[in-house]
């Protein structure tokens, strides 16, 4: 323990040195599966070409410049996300942000009406016991019903009856989103301990007042940590809402479509985007926690 | 519009409402009866949904394609049973199961192995924990286009879909034993292998459960998904797909019903071993639960 000398442990201690050298070996691990991956191709390549005599240079430079990789390399990914973001118009059907923007507003609708729902039977559960015995199994029931799985159907049915666009696949956004916002709200709104309740009891304080004064406040970091589980899930929802929905646009649309028509690169740059939409989503969420937190007194 | 209908589920339900009311506010020593109590409560519950559903659909005229009533459902399910077998065991029994065992076991011997390594811990578990939040769901197609249309790529999906959890669970629990406990350990000479297996491992049970349960769903998620892109003609998330094309509404809710249950079966399954294993642990000895 005493021989780490001081910048050594300095470097292991922070955690940025560690994060970015798991991602730099990530990249290292990913650009020799992409040469592993597409050897085959590449080989094939050679041979059409009668090319018998070819360096392990011109060999890997082929296996990072595919058209339709197995596996894409990282800066072809790059590249796509970059063409696709930057060096389109943003209202065009070529371009990510687009198709992003799509998503995102049907996670934020489904998100905000999950959020909304799950407060709501927080405060049902919480003030009612029958409601609290009766509906907690099924509400853990009901996430175990692969939901996902029945999005597209929910998805073609509603569109069956008119209800097109955003909607359908908010809905599947709020059935995904609610519970993680039920589950930390309970919990929040019984955070309170029994000396606190007793206290508002001598206030002769109302139900109501218990609740907005004491309940609330009390519940607002479990809010937070759940609304970050639920954000997630909804971008989820969103996505694989959109499969059906091939010509309607969104992340999920491009997905299919780049397995329909074998484009990988394509593919993978609406994970990323969809990634990063995710990150961004969930620290959007952490900054408001911290300003709502540290307004209300909360220790950070 | 069927009045007769809407009465008759309004009424169950109400009485199924009025009968949990009282059934919860009932003081009573013995432990059967309240044992009994808690699981009347919630099967009421199911009850009344179930003739609320049956009775507004039919009550409003609801056209089938929207919404079938469950008695449809299940006549669905009993006629056709086969091929609801033949859907069950390419997807659960080959590609959730197979999956799910190697992702969940993968993801504990990683975290078991990267906890050796403080580099390594603070490396990838932020990574971790930020893929774990990512719609993995969308490597479907490429997981696909790699191992082929048969069960193997759904089960490469669900592997990859249950291994961020445990790993991102399994490396916190290893940290759950605390220092005093580890000091008893050394007291005792005991080796890493010996303190892992006789009490760090103990320790880390209910957030391994943990993870177990989440991705006892996710498993179910990513296998049905991931047939959406391309599949032998069996399986439910074929079944589903192909279904919705011809408007076979029965069909879907039939498969969903069966997915449900093995969801919820699989997920209860793991609940009661996780009882079994973690009997120490204060969220099953204490007397409330539900959490």
């Amino acid at each position: 323990m005493t021989a780490v000398t001081a910048p050594r442990r300095r470097l292991t201690e922070g955690r940025a040195v560690p994060v970015a050298t798991m991602v730099l070996a990530i990249l290292v691990i990913w650009y020799a599966c992409t040469i592993w991956l597409n050897a085959r191709w590449q080989l094939q390549v050679f041979d059409r070409a009668g090319q018998a005599d070819w360096t392990i240079w011109q060999f890997v430079a082929g296996t990072f410049a595919q058209d339709r990789p197995v596996l894409p390399a990282p800066h072809q990914v790059l590249v796509e996300l970059w063409n696709s973001v930057a060096m389109q118009d943003v209202t065009s059907r070529r371009s990510l942000v687009y198709h992003a923007w799509i998503t995102l507003s049907a996670t934020l609708l489904g998100f905000v009406m999950g959020t909304v729902l799950g407060i709501a039977l927080a405060v049902l559960i919480v003030h009612n016991r029958a409601v609290d015995r009766s509906l907690m199994p099924w509400l853990i029931a009901s996430q175990t019903i692969p939901i996902l799985a029945i999005a597209p159907m929910i998805v073609v049915v509603l569109a069956s009856i008119g209800l097109t666009g955003l909607v359908p696949k908010s809905l599947i956004s709020t059935y995904l989103s609610f519970f993680p916002v039920v589950v930390g709200m309970v919990k929040g709104f019984r955070s309170p301990d029994a000396l606190q309740l007793d206290l508002m009891r001598t206030y002769h304080s109302s139900r109501g007042q218990v609740f907005g004064k004491l309940r609330w406040p009390s519940a607002m970091p479990y809010l937070f940590t759940s609304m970050k589980v639920g954000v997630a899930a909804s971008l989820v929802g969103a996505i694989v809402g959109e499969l059906p929905t091939g010509a309607a646009g969104g992340l999920g649309s491009r997905l299919l479509a780049g397995s329909y028509y074998g484009q990988t690169t394509q593919i993978w740059a609406a994970l990323f985007m969809a990634a990063a939409l995710s990150a961004t989503l969930i620290f959007v969420i952490g900054l408001v926690e911290r300003i709502v937190l540290k307004r209300m007194g909360v220790r950070p | 519009m069927n009045a007769g209908w809407i009465v008759f589920a309004l009424v169950v339900w109400l009485g199924c409402w009025a009968a949990n009311e009282y059934l919860v506010r009932v003081e009573t020593r013995q432990a059967g009866t309240r044992r009994a109590i808690n699981l009347v409560v919630p099967i009421l519950f199911g009850v009344s949904l179930l003739a609320l559903w049956e009775g507004l659909v039919r009550g409003f005229n609801v056209p089938p394609v929207l919404l079938p009533p469950p008695s449809a459902i299940w006549a669905q399910i009993t006629s056709s049973v086969p091929t609801l077998w033949a859907d069950f065991r390419q997807t659960f029994l080959k590609s959730v199961l197979i999956g799910y065992a190697i992702g969940c076991a993968a993801g504990l011997v990683v975290a078991i192995a990267i906890d050796r390594s403080p580099f390594l811990k603070r490396g990838l578990l932020p990574i971790g924990s930020f893929v774990s939040a990512l719609p993995l769901v969308g490597i479907a197609p490429i997981m696909v286009m790699w191992f082929g249309f048969d069960w193997q790529s759904k089960a490469a999906v669900v592997v990859v879909m249950t291994f961020f959890p445990m790993l991102v669970n399994t490396v916190a629990g290893l940290a759950a034993a605390n220092a005093m406990e580890r000091d008893l350990m050394h007291t005792y000479a005991a080796s890493y292998w010996q303190g892992l297996f006789k009490l760090r491992l103990p320790a880390a049970w209910p957030f391994i459960f943990n993870a177990l349960k989440i991705n006892s769903t996710l498993a179910l998620i990513g296998a049905i998904v991931a047939e959406f892109f391309g599949t032998p003609i069996v399986g439910m998330g074929f079944r589903i797909s192909s279904a919705i094309g011809r408007l076979q509404v029965d069909m879907v809710w039939a498969e969903i019903a069966v997915a449900a249950l093995a969801g919820s079966l699989f997920y209860g399954l793991i609940a009661l071993i996780e009882k079994r294993v973690t009997f120490w642990h204060p969220s099953v000895r204490g007397g409330r639960t539900g959490q």
